[in-house]
């Protein structure tokens, strides 16, 4: 086995290294979710007890106060599957994002590929998924709800794949960006609660009135991976331009942040 | 044989922002877009470094601090890229920066042998092969399930030591790692590293212990700003090292004092190694001398000079006295030199007590705590001891067996 020490010259993804070091991840993510439910009393708990209160009170103030349109299923069930894939998004952004800087000790001692640590971060925010979709198939049986189960093993599987390659471009990006300029660590709070509005979780797209409002939501690659995911449950015409639009940008978001990521992550020891 | 190392005129370039934070926020970033360019100040950590490092060997890399020591181990070790120049390598690097990397508080022992493993690079099954091993090296059992948080430090540093030890991969670069821990736990891990390194695995070792060094590496390696001063035999190396930190003490070890009319008192006290310079580090195998000058208006011929020694703590080592009316006298001085022999006095720091005695009636003049110096260690016996008590001198002694 030989290899070359140098400065870089061409940015790779580098498959072959992160292959070698697989291993890396079952124990960043394994640490993280350990660490995580260390010393509280409930334990994975949280993981269930989050999205479900999140899910009580939309209910209460979209579903019954405000009387928001839910595509013909229970407020609660038209909610929950949104927020079971924003959570996936926005806890895995911010651990994305922060992981970096919060792991320097690490990144300053000991070489891996980096992109280690972003993506296990968000591996943490799937095993809180896998937790949540528990307490989701309780309230689909609790509301009767009718599924169509060929349906389902399609859309839900597509949805949450675009909800990962959306989380692990902007995650990454923000990774690298955090380790450069600090101010990321306020804007990232910020853009995943304006995030939230600009995607519809608790609202169904049909009720923004303007075309182009909708195209402008489509933007945001989440779009696609609600909008998926929601298909499996909810019966209903897909738009399939905006979906495509929505996809383009998950991938272009994709592109960017690891590109960006590997090409500023050999000195990420000298700027942490 | 191919060198399992090429390391091939590396630099390392750094840049020294003058005022701004150590990193960047986007106010900055976009006000330095319409600004002037800001003066940076170019820094080379590292300059045109090349050697080479065969297959089982150990090399000593030793220097000053900032001399870009670790600089050159991050290269090594791909943690931070070089600026030019190339390092070709073949075989698996691992490197202890630190021991302890990624070691997380609140999981257990035993979760942190697997984490800390496989940060190092190990596979999960090999960490399960040798976990009986590394636990009975660290001295933990009885923790193993307690969180780390819990564990006194020493503790964490045997642990981590531990897991480190039984790293397989065929180069180890290892920094400073022995500078912690007890007597017992050093010497453990000295004994730890002579055999890795006897198993014909190569070892690059930075360390401020000379001793260690001096009995870890056949070969070294001198930094010195940046450059590589010398690569040699490791004792070479070290000598070399140790002249040069001479070169920037000297003359701090003379002590002139003011002189009174009228009362005998030093004027002059001062330590010279055999080449005649002024120094106050002396190497363990090497003979120092002291230099006095008195001064003496009112001599009388049963006054003495008195010399003490005492080690770090405060402790007198032995005590010398002379009459001055041995001692030739010009101009109302007297100019003594005390020869010390080489093996004598071990490694550590030391300092001197002086006075003017007039036996049973007054001491005249008394200098305590005076000309401090320190006796280096060059690879003697203690070189594993560094922080123990090993007494202050070295004993011609005779052993032998009776059975």
């Amino acid at each position: 086995m030989e290899y070359e020490i140098k400065s870089q010259s061409k940015i790779t993804v580098g498959f072959a290294e992160l292959w070698q070091f697989r291993e890396l991840f079952y124990f960043f993510t394994w640490r993280d979710i350990k660490v995580k439910y260390k010393q509280t009393v409930l334990g994975f708990v949280w993981a269930i007890l989050q999205p479900f209160l999140m899910m009580l009170i939309f209910s209460v103030f979209f579903g019954k106060a405000l009387k928001v349109p839910s595509d013909n299923v229970p407020y609660p069930v038209f909610v929950f599957s949104g927020l079971l894939l924003w959570t996936v998004f926005s806890s895995g952004v911010s651990n994305a994002g922060n992981s970096m800087v919060s792991n320097a000790n690490i990144i300053k001692k000991i070489y891996f590929p980096r992109l280690i640590i972003p993506f296990s971060s968000i591996l943490v925010s799937l095993f809180d998924f896998l937790m949540a979709l528990v307490v989701f198939v309780g309230i689909l049986i609790y509301y009767q709800t009718n599924i169509d189960y060929t349906r389902m093993i399609i859309f839900l599987p597509c949805g949450l794949l675009i909800a990962i390659i959306s989380t692990f471009g902007i995650g990454t990006f923000l990774a690298a960006l955090n380790i450069k300029y600090r101010d990321f660590r306020y804007v990232i709070p910020f853009l995943i609660q304006v995030l939230m509005f600009l995607t519809p979780v608790i609202y169904p797209i049909s009720i923004l009135p303007k075309l182009w409002m909708k195209y402008i939501i489509a933007i945001n690659p989440m779009y696609a991976a609600i909008e998926l995911f929601r298909n499996g449950i909810i019966k209903k015409p897909l738009d399939l331009n905006l979906i495509l639009i929505s996809l383009f940008s998950a991938v272009l978001f994709l592109l960017i942040g690891v590109l960006y990521f590997r090409k500023t992550e050999a000195y990420f020891a000298d700027l942490a | 044989m191919k060198p399992i190392l090429e390391i091939q005129n590396i630099s390392k370039r750094f840049r020294i922002k003058h005022e701004s934070q150590p990193y960047l926020s986007i106010r900055d970033a976009i006000c330095s877009m319409f600004k002037s360019k800001t003066t940076d100040e170019e820094f080379y950590a590292l300059k045109h470094v090349s050697f080479n490092v065969f297959p089982g060997e150990s090399i000593g890399i030793i220097g000053k601090n900032g001399a870009g020591k670790s600089t050159l181990l991050k290269i090594l070790s791909k943690i931070t890229p070089p600026t030019s120049g190339k390092i070709i390598s073949r075989g698996r690097i691992a490197s202890l920066l630190e021991v302890g990397t990624g070691f997380h508080a609140e999981l257990s022992g035993r979760e942190n042998i697997f984490l800390n493993g496989s940060i190092l690079g190990m596979k999960r099954r090999e960490i399960q092969n040798k976990f009986d091993e590394i636990v009975d090296f660290s001295g933990v059992e009885k923790f193993l399930d307690t969180p780390l948080k819990h564990f006194s430090s020493g503790m964490q540093l045997r642990l981590a030591f531990a897991v480190a030890a039984f790293l397989e991969n065929e180069i180890l670069i290892i920094d400073e790692v022995l500078a912690v821990g007890d007597a017992e736990f050093q010497k453990k891990c000295m004994g730890k590293m002579d055999e890795v390194s006897n198993s014909g695995r190569t070892i690059l070792f930075v360390s401020h212990n000379m001793g260690a060094i001096a009995q870890l590496c056949k070969k070294g390696v001198l930094l010195a700003e940046g450059k590589t001063s010398i690569i040699s035999d490791m004792h070479q190396v070290i000598d070399k090292y140790l002249d040069s930190n001479i070169k920037s003490s000297r003359d701090l070890n003379r002590k002139h004092l003011t002189k009174w009319k009228n009362k005998n008192q030093f004027v002059e006290l001062q330590m010279i190694n055999s080449e005649g310079h002024y120094v106050n580090e002396f190497k363990h195998n090497e003979k120092y001398f002291v230099q006095v000058k008195l001064y003496l208006p009112e001599y009388n011929p049963s006054l003495e000079l008195a010399i003490s020694l005492y080690d770090r703590s405060k402790n007198r080592i032995f005590t010398i006295h002379e009459p001055l009316s041995k001692f030739k006298m010009s101009n109302e001085e007297i100019i003594v030199k005390i020869m010390f022999p080489s093996n004598f006095l071990t490694p550590g720091n030391y300092s001197w007590l002086m006075c003017i005695n007039h036996p049973g009636i007054i001491i005249q003049d008394i200098q305590d705590d005076i000309c401090e110096f320190i006796i280096v260690d060059n690879g003697s016996q203690f070189y594993n001891y560094q922080a123990g008590s090993y007494g202050s001198v070295f004993v011609n002694y005779e052993i032998e067996s009776i059975y």
